[in-house]
């Protein structure tokens, strides 16, 4: 029994030795030479929302390895390899707080892409402005980007952008003059819901339902679903719902008999969308990223494959999220060396960037935008896609530059 | 109405072969396994893999996700929880054990399976139509393998030699090593078939649902609260405690709005526990 207690003790021992080094290794073989640009990654990396980190971290790592396999990004004439840094948040406020002090403070990182939600950007704030840092987030309440955070940018379209576009288009494609709202009850889906409800208000929609909501793990949506399709609404729009839960949704909805539009303003998965729902997922409109053949540039078809090598696979949403570390690299090219560690020079660069978009393969320019919305300008100006749902793929149907 | 009242009977039979799995280890060891969902998630996607991306026979894949979670069950009793409970002084270090058990499970499958959310297309389409409700046809067969395998369980507990051994280790684990069984193998082969019994679950149900790597713990708490109601370690009270949840899931989505369901779900619970601690069918010593 002793000789198996030091055996026990010895193997793990071992074992432990055996990681460390191999840590170590890697590390030793991917340290780069020259000046390197740190970039840090914020997002939840592991539970219910690892998806939504883990994309960002691959998108991140892919761009970063696009300029570093040519030997880096150039700045004043002096390239820099880019080294991306990742912290998982764990969608809890309180971990996104503390690894937001880890990057700022211990890596003395200034440029960070993440996090995912609201409330993760909302407690990293702080600790983010405090540090002279910046973010790209992908959360959507506007009061996260607007005065007096002037640190935080928002990566992507959101429910206010895309509510009226989607929404109008149902109008004069099908003929909606009814809509219902069904949200996942969670202060992000709820947000987006109330977006929703205010564009189909401003667009003289008339609203059937909006308080229906479900709880995050729910699997039976029958009972939800059957008090909304018998209001008999022409639209039913699926607030924040998760890509997984999406089909199981349009399904319950078929089957009870809606035959009207089932709509959201969140990307979806057209693998998921073609296992669960099948045909009946036909004619479902979401959010995409402009990486259909029919869009996409050499450039994009480039960072598809990286990405693809780095995730296992590809992934719609990693479209959108590839903006994020372009733009602020391009910014930063623009700003000048100085911006590096001075995120003050980096905003100030922010109203003259006006670049070609090398991920569509049309002439299309990037910027930041929102001064309407938010204020100033703090959003990036990825191009809003709406895709539909059609026999086991996503089809662009709108791609939108303005909005 | 008649749809709240299918949906509900048709949500308590998968919730009840869920929570079999969990309450069985719990009445043997005396440890709620929080890792019951990762291993419901597990079986989903041995599903996944093995039926719906390599083709295989559903029941050949249900059988295999049965096997290998199974064998996970049987190395996470030998390896973690034997040597744990024979040297551990205070009960709630069993529980983070087992969360760290869990951990490692989902840590693991989002290693290997990846963040997307995966499905499988059922083989079985269409509606039937029951005194006004409608039911998918797949939800009809889950129903239907659900009631077979929930029979099954119930069957080799109280006819079998082997069933009615790890019976008598649940309602007294000493006096049942005094009378001469072999309770740590016997304890070990239960834990199997709790594991397996969650996988074997997971599977099923992937017919219906999306799987992903983070879904475990979710599932574990649903699973805790209905042997909670029903009653720890009571394989009947697993099944009770299983319609009960699912009725209450169905009938609080049907006519309160759905974020208040659950918050009248848990009010209930606590008010039960504080009359019956034990859970409905809970006796004392289980």
């Amino acid at each position: 029994m002793k000789l198996k207690k030091i055996v026990s003790v010895l193997l793990i021992f071992v074992l432990c030795i055996a990681f460390v080094s191999a840590g170590a290794q890697k590390e030793k073989v991917e340290k780069p030479d020259g000046p390197t640009l740190k970039i840090g990654v914020l997002g939840v990396m592991s539970g219910a929302g690892a998806s939504w980190g883990l994309v960002t971290k691959y998108s991140t790592e892919a761009i970063a390895e696009m300029y570093n396999r040519e030997g880096g990004f150039e700045i004043d004439g002096v390239k820099y390899r880019i080294e991306v840094i990742t912290e998982d948040t764990r969608m809890d406020a309180r971990v996104s707080r503390t690894a937001m002090e880890k990057l700022i403070h211990q890596d003395k990182i200034k440029y960070i892409v993440g996090t995912n939600i609201d409330d993760t950007t909302a407690s990293a704030q702080p600790v983010l402005e405090a540090g002279g840092g910046m973010n790209v987030s992908y959360g959507f309440h506007k009061d996260l980007f607007k005065a007096p955070h002037y640190n935080t940018f928002l990566g992507m379209p959101t429910p206010y952008n895309s509510a009226p576009i989607i929404y109008d288009y149902t109008m004069k494609t099908y003929g909606v003059k009814t809509i219902s709202f069904v949200a996942r009850n969670d202060s992000d889906s709820l947000f987006d819901r109330d977006e929703g409800v205010e564009a189909a208000r401003n667009l003289g929609l008339r609203i059937l339902s909006h308080t229906e909501t479900y709880e995050p793990g729910t699997t039976d949506f029958y009972p939800i679903i059957t008090r909304i399709v018998r209001m008999n609404p022409d639209q039913i729009v699926l607030s924040g719902v998760a890509p997984g839960d999406a089909p199981l949704i349009i399904k319950v909805a078929r089957e009870l008999g809606f035959k009207g539009v089932i709509s959201t303003e969140t990307g979806q998965d057209a693998i998921i969308l073609s296992e669960i729902a099948g045909n009946y997922a036909n004619g479902f409109l979401s959010i995409g990223s402009a990486s259909s053949p029919e869009f996409a540039s050499d450039f994009m078809n480039d960072y598809m494959k990286i990405y693809s090598r780095i995730a296992g696979e590809w992934n719609d949403e990693a479209g959108t999220k590839a903006y994020a570390l372009y733009m602020i690299l391009q910014t930063l090219k623009i700003a000048g060396s100085k911006a590096i560690d001075d995120v003050e020079v980096f905003k100030a660069a922010v109203p003259n960037v006006k670049i070609q978009n090398p991920f569509v393969n049309r002439d299309v320019s990037l910027s930041y935008i929102g001064s309407e919305i938010l204020g100033h300008p703090r959003q990036l100006g990825v191009p809003l896609v709406v895709n539909e749902y059609r026999n086991g793929s996503l089809e662009t149907i709108i791609f939108e530059t303005e909005y | 109405m008649s749809q709240i009242i299918i949906n509900g009977i048709m949500l308590g039979m998968s919730y009840s072969l869920i929570a079999l799995g969990l309450t069985l280890v719990f009445g043997i060891m005396n440890i709620v396994n929080f890792a019951h969902g990762q291993m419901y998630m597990l079986g989903g996607f041995i599903i996944y893999y093995v039926y719906a991306q390599w083709g295989l026979n559903f029941f050949v894949a249900l059988l295999f996700a049965a096997l290998l979670l199974g064998v996970i069950g049987l190395v996470f009793e030998k390896a973690f929880f034997r040597r744990f409970l024979r040297e551990s002084r205070r009960p709630e270090s069993s529980m983070l054990l087992a969360i760290g058990t869990a951990k490692l499970l989902e840590s693991v499958a989002l290693i290997l399976f990846g963040e997307k959310h995966r499905g499988v297309t059922p083989f079985i389409t269409g509606v039937v139509s029951f005194m006004g409700a409608y039911i998918p046809k797949i939800k009809l067969f889950i129903f239907i393998m659900s009631f077979i395998l929930i029979l099954g369980l119930l069957i080799f507990i109280k006819k079998t030699s082997f069933g009615l051994a790890l019976l008598a280790i649940v309602q007294d684990k000493e006096v049942t090593k005094l009378m001469g069984v072999d309770t740590n193998r016997l304890s070990m082969i239960g834990f199997a078939i709790g594991a397996a019994l969650a996988g074997i679950s997971g599977g099923l149900l992937t017919l219906s649902f999306p799987i992903y790597a983070g879904m475990g713990s979710d599932i574990s708490i649903k699973s805790f609260i209905m042997i909670m109601i029903g009653g720890a370690g009571v394989v009947p009270g697993a099944i009770v405690g299983g319609f009960i949840l699912g009725m209450l899931e169905s009938f609080g989505y049907g006519f309160i709005p759905g974020s208040a369901t659950y918050l009248l779900i848990f009010l209930l619970v606590i008010l039960l526990l504080i009359f019956k601690p034990l859970g409905i069918m809970g006796k004392p010593g289980y």
